[in-house]
């Protein structure tokens, strides 16, 4: 977005995507002006609104550099949200077991609990890649639905809360576990997490020999290999890096906005993460203003299920018209 | 018991066969396509919908077969003519296919569904699928187009040297390709589940994906891997209706564990059988 150029070609792909979008709706009986207007006011005009981007802000930024930086090195992490349970899982796990530890050790443990659990989600397709024995583009997309299988047997089974008999959720985690909240809203810590992720993200990976090696990596990895380059390393750790932050993303809504494990942890953060890193490239300043439009694309979502009783799924047509728009725009040969 | 298992393991695999089927068109000329689960849904609310609305089931799957075609038109464009990364282009369709699925079947959640008629589980879709796969794999391997389709996925160069129109074969491949996701996804609609949910193909589309590498490439390959996850997938809910005492949750996780763990299986030799461009966006001259 550096120079007017590409801001003009962002716009018109914006334009082209949100009347792509309209239009379908507008087949479909519904009304899409309504809708954007509607979404307007809520962002614009009332603090809930307007909070809530930066509340959503936090997880799509997680989750786009679990793809950004496994994808600087040429691979594919498309199991982000596989990684958000697990992440979510383990760090629930952490608060549980370690109830009666000092509280001041509770949240750092819930925090790495959640870290270690979306690494292991993303080693797997890195060992299966490294072993030459699978695509990971494949095995990430399958571990997706395993992850959220396993946090439907824990909060079914042994984690099933007493008091909460109709609905399957875990107990309350401890006060210490949870992240600090700004009061009467929903913003929470994990924003912060979030972007000081992605400042060492942009410092490394522009400003250090690590990140001069990933971008050799990505550039041509067997002249990499030829060259000495601890290209199986690389792929392990960044799998493991893209993984664990992930995993950050599902402990924050398990400890700040849940406050408690339940079914679904994540809306599709995982796959909306994907489109923001691949449309937002290496920049790291890309990377937060494409969360903050997804963010509010996922409000046109929230509204349209609301005032128009859309299915929130729908909004997916809105994310599919923007990346189709950017793969075809300007690429035609 | 043994009778019932296999029953519901053809039932159960006849959907991946009809999806991996598609794949296997669509890589073999070059194009590999992680939408098939978002083309699935898609027909199967098509086939909810319509079938439905005009109380024909059978209407129901040609308008699925249809919208299938249609909707990886969009695909098709992207890869075939804008050279689009066919990864991020495949995960596009299937977003596509989630939103627009869940616009269509929104108005006919919860509704029973005029199912496929049947006799012993054999619905008019699972008697088509092996004629169907001789008939893939005579197209691809007796026919001159079916040389032309393999010729364009090893070398598209080569391929357009020897006279073969690339753009043509890859948006047919495409939408043959969609057509039988599509016809799995109202498998599962009208006859397994006889009704819409929201997702409810479930991951089927990403397992046939694997599938297609477990098969190597080829449609026989394919029918013997179908029967086996479908027998994982059939498994599951015998085991449960016998009452052994398994978590659900624990069963439901067979099918994507038993495919990552398949996918070794596939051997160095079988990965070699994998079309040379596969997946390559062709920036050559035409």
């Amino acid at each position: 977005m550096s120079t007017d150029g590409t801001f003009w070609r962002a716009a018109w792909i914006g334009l082209a995507a949100f009347t792509a979008f309209g239009l379908i709706l507008g087949i479909a009986g519904k009304h899409p002006l309504q809708a954007y207007l509607d979404t307007g006011a809520y962002v614009l005009g009332s603090l809930e609104g307007f909070t809530e981007l930066f509340v959503r802000m936090g997880p799509l930024v997680m989750a786009a550099l679990a793809v950004a930086i496994p994808a600087r090195i040429g691979l594919f992490n498309v199991g982000g949200e596989g990684q958000i349970y697990m992440g979510a899982l383990f760090a629930t796990g952490a608060a549980l077991h370690l109830a009666q530890a000092p509280s001041w050790l509770l949240l750092p443990a819930t925090i790495a609990a959640g870290f270690i659990g979306g690494a292991i989600w993303a080693l797997i397709p890195a060992l299966m890649r490294v072993a030459g024995v699978a695509n990971e583009a494949i095995t990430t997309l399958l571990l997706n639905y395993v992850a959220p299988l396993a946090v439907a047997y824990q909060i079914f089974g042994p984690w099933r809360s007493p008091e909460s008999s109709s609905y399957p959720q875990s107990p309350r985690l401890a006060e210490a576990a949870t992240l600090p909240v700004l009061p009467n809203t929903r913003l929470h810590a994990g924003l912060l997490i979030a972007l000081a992720c992605l400042a060492v993200f942009a410092y490394v990976f522009h400003r250090t020999r690590w990140g001069l090696e990933m971008r050799a990596i990505g550039g041509n990895r067997t002249a990499s290999q030829h060259l000495g380059l601890p290209v199986r390393a690389y792929v392990l750790l960044c799998m493991a890096l893209g993984g664990g932050i992930a995993g950050l993303a599902g402990m924050a809504e398990v400890s700040a906005i849940q406050g408690r494990l339940v079914a679904e942890v994540s809306p599709g953060y995982g796959y909306m993460g994907f489109l923001v890193a691949w449309l937002a490239g290496p920049s790291a300043r890309a990377i937060a203003g494409m969360a903050l439009l997804f963010a509010l694309i996922s409000s046109v979502g929230d509204i349209l299920q609301i005032t128009q009783r859309v299915p929130f799924a729908v909004v997916n047509i809105l994310m599919a018209a923007i990346l189709f728009s950017v793969l075809c725009a300007g690429r035609r040969r | 018991m043994i009778a019932a298992l296999l029953i519901a393991s053809v039932a159960a695999g006849t959907a991946l066969l009809y999806a991996a089927l598609g794949e296997i068109v669509g890589e073999r000329a070059g194009i590999i396509n992680l939408g098939v689960e978002g083309v699935m849904l898609v027909g199967a609310a098509c086939a909810c919908a319509v079938g439905a609305m005009s109380g024909n089931p059978y209407f129901g799957v040609l308008a699925a077969a249809l919208a299938g075609a249609l909707i990886s038109l969009v695909f098709a464009y992207a890869v075939v003519d804008c050279a689009a990364n066919q990864l991020a282009a495949g995960l596009s369709l299937l977003l596509l296919g989630l939103g627009v699925s869940a616009l269509i079947g929104n108005p006919f959640v919860g509704a029973v569904m005029p199912g496929l008629p049947s006799l012993a589980r054999m619905d008019a879709l699972v008697a088509l699928v092996l004629p169907l796969t001789a008939l893939i794999a005579w197209g691809l391997w007796a026919t001159r187009w079916g040389l032309q389709l393999r010729a364009v996925g090893e070398n598209p160069t080569a391929a357009f040297a020897a006279g073969c129109n690339r753009r043509r074969l890859q948006y047919q491949a495409i939408a043959l390709s969609g057509m039988l996701s599509a016809l799995a996804g109202a498998h599962i609609a009208l006859g397994v589940a006889y009704t819409w949910a929201e997702g409810m193909t479930g991951g089927r589309g990403f397992i046939a994906i694997a599938l297609v590498m477990f098969a190597r490439w080829n449609p026989w390959g394919a029918v013997a891997g179908a029967l086996v996850f479908g027998g994982a997938e059939a498994s599951q809910l015998q085991l449960q209706a016998h009452g052994v005492d398994v978590s659900p949750f624990v069963m439901n996780m067979l099918p994507y564990l038993l495919t990552l763990a398949v996918l070794p299986l596939t051997g160095k030799r079988g990965r070699l059988a994998a079309p040379a461009a596969l997946g390559r966006p062709y920036r050559g001259v035409e």
